[in-house]
């Protein structure tokens, strides 16, 4: 007991200026390679005075960006939402024939470029695609129109909520869907009364991952939409738009929207962060 | 409620689970199965509770053939071993949740939740969350769940395995008083021989997917059906022997026997420690031996002792009375004499 005493530190922690360094080191990074980029975007879209500011993000076209990427995001996250449970619940709860394959395809679009997976859109859908002519000759425009940018945006951010929710429902396991069975639920009500309440924070943290990239994605959809100034580009195709035109004021005024958003998702993510934690 | 199993098998890849059993439940009776772990209990009461699907044979609820019925028709309560309460619900919705699910109306479902919180002695909890309870508590939470809906059995799987000795030790006499109260027939899992004897009419020994014996905790205890449930209850002393018609030759003692072995053999024969007479003096037919130890063990002493003459090692149960008169100490000089040697056909 004495001889613990004797030693002021538990051996596991370092000295402190090993641990000012470290920090040290932690700060200057996230500084330069976050913070300042971050204010760089604030001070460049307000370098020419709120007005202008104004001005810029209520540009027809800035709005038109604006609502077709909440459309894409509006559609794809509902569709990602479902497709996640329904794989999660299946690779949490069977063991079954293409099981690996089907963990394996689900992080798929995580691995690829964006731009192939545009790409791949493209060669199935577009004019002289796989699929195109069957699509021109019914009258149906997927590339360079919504329905494109709707799959792409699907295609990139699928692996958000499935891969948020394996893990979680594989270590809440499975007894209580089966109380719920022999209790006498019907299997939607064990899954409206029980399933989705266990789940219901990690389903939410997967839903604002899945948003923000959503919100956010450039490369997949700059391929399949064709980049149409005020029909076709979303608000990360717009802000390049305005950036080619030498218009950084206007670029950085939108391209501070984007930032709000992802601020946004990243203070979402902390609550509900914080509400799992006490939920369990 | 009488269940009856019918040739029920169930396998999981290679692996048998069950293999051809045969069981019935009388009504009202509350019977455990009793065996070590992968001997098929937890997988016969899935099967009883519809959440697994036997590979063959059927199980009937008072003839009604249950491979027609899900999990949710069969309307029985199953108690989980870890509880498996829903933990986003507070106790009185956990114990509310088969009535909510049948969508019964609101003052009957208070009412029967009061009810039954009063039964599990635990009224007043009712809007506490079940990560707020002791463990004993929610095996009774627990509990009063799997009988909101007036089950027609109930089955138990390992209910108390998850709790300290002293609460599990409670917990069963209240289950035995609870079933003498409400006569639900009920079927009960468990790898512990006290807690099948002390709460069980009757006990069913299950050993790798097959039941070995049946019977009353006496009689299986009295009149062990062959040597496995012999050595699965409780402690036996084991001797490698050779066999003739009404002896046992063990190392250099022959002994008497009932055995009805055509030609001599070799085979074990069993004695169980309160079956070793220790003596100071020696006796006609007496076996020399020295004590190696002496433990206090609940009701009595636990003496280790070597026997050169029968070749091994022996362990004899005696109770305070009779350990004080001896006042054994280790290295001691004794005489034994074993008032009851058993032998099995199967232990050949």
């Amino acid at each position: 007991m004495i001889l613990e005493r004797a030693i002021p530190r538990a051996a596991t922690t370092e000295p402190p200026w090993v641990r000012r360094i470290v920090i040290g080191l932690g700060l200057v990074f996230v500084g330069l390679f976050v913070v300042v980029p971050l204010a760089t975007v604030v001070i460049a879209a307000l370098s020419h005075g709120i007005s202008a500011y104004g001005r810029a993000i209520s540009d027809p076209h800035a709005l038109r960006a604006l609502k077709l990427t909440l459309l894409a995001a509006v559609i794809a996250v509902p569709f990602n939402v479902v497709f996640g449970v329904a794989a999660a619940w299946a690779i949490a709860r069977f063991k079954f024939r293409g099981r690996a394959l089907l963990i394996t395809l689900i992080d798929l679009p995580l691995a690829v470029s964006p731009v192939i997976a545009g790409l791949v859109f493209v060669l199935l859908f577009g004019a002289h695609g796989l699929l195109g002519p069957w699509l021109s000759a019914h009258g149906i425009k997927v590339i360079f129109a919504l329905p494109g940018i709707v799959l792409a945006t699907t295609f990139v951010t699928f692996p958000f909520v499935a891969r948020e929710l394996i893990p979680l429902m594989e270590a809440q396991g499975h007894e209580e869907e089966e109380a719920a069975l022999v209790l006498g639920a019907s299997p939607w009500q064990m899954f409206t009364r029980v399933t989705l309440p266990k789940i219901k924070w990690g389903l939410l943290y997967g839903v604002v991952l899945c948003t923000a990239r959503a919100m956010g994605e450039f490369g997949a959809v700059s391929v399949v939409s064709g980049n149409i100034r005020g029909r076709t580009s979303t608000l990360p195709l717009h802000v390049e738009i305005l950036y080619n035109e030498y218009e950084y004021q206007a670029a950085f005024a939108v391209a501070s929207l984007l930032v709000i958003i992802g601020l946004a998702s990243l203070i979402a993510r902390r609550v509900i962060a914080r509400r799992r934690k006490e939920a369990t | 409620m009488t269940i009856t199993v019918k040739g029920i098998t169930k396998r999981f890849g290679t692996f048998t689970a069950l293999n051809d059993v045969s069981l019935e439940v009388p009504s009202g009776e509350l019977v455990a199965l009793l065996g070590p772990s992968g001997s098929g209990k937890t997988s016969l009461l899935r099967i009883l509770s519809g959440l697994e699907q036997p590979d063959q044979g059927t199980a009937f609820f008072d003839g009604t053939d249950l491979g027609e019925q899900s999990a949710r028709q069969r309307n029985v309560g199953l108690v989980f071993q870890h509880y498996a309460l829903f933990r986003h619900l507070d106790v009185f919705e956990n114990v509310a949740f088969a009535l909510r699910v049948r969508k019964r109306p609101d003052a009957e479902v208070r009412a029967r939740v009061t009810e039954l919180l009063q039964l599990v002695q635990l009224e007043g909890l009712g809007r506490r969350m079940p990560s707020q309870l002791s463990g004993g508590q929610r095996q009774r939470i627990a509990l009063a769940r799997a009988l909101a809906a007036r089950p027609r059995v109930l089955l138990l799987d390992e209910p108390f395995g998850a709790l300290d000795a002293q609460v599990r030790a409670e917990l069963r006499s209240w289950l035995r008083r609870l079933h003498d109260e409400i006569h639900l027939t009920t079927v009960f899992v468990t790898h512990d021989q006290d807690e099948a004897f002390e709460v069980a009419d009757r006990v069913v020994v299950m050993n790798h997917g097959k039941v070995e014996q049946v019977g009353s905790p006496t009689e299986v205890f009295e009149h062990p059906a062959n040597d496995f449930v012999m050595r699965f209850l409780g402690h036996v002393n084991v001797l490698d022997a050779q066999l003739s018609q009404d002896r046992a030759r063990v190392g250099d003692v022959v002994l008497d026997i009932v055995h009805d072995a055509a030609s001599p053999h070799r085979g074990r024969v069993y004695v169980r420690p309160h079956e070793v007479e220790i003596g100071r003096a020696h006796t006609a037919g007496a076996i020399a031996a020295r004590v190696t130890r002496v433990t206090p063990l609940g009701g009595g002493l636990k003496i280790d002792l070597t026997a050169p003459a029968l070749g091994s090692n022996l362990r004899a149960d005696v109770d305070w009375e009779r350990g004080s008169q001896l006042a054994l100490r280790d290295g001691d000089e004794v005489f034994l004499s074993l008032r009851r040697a058993r032998v099995f056909e199967q232990a050949a």
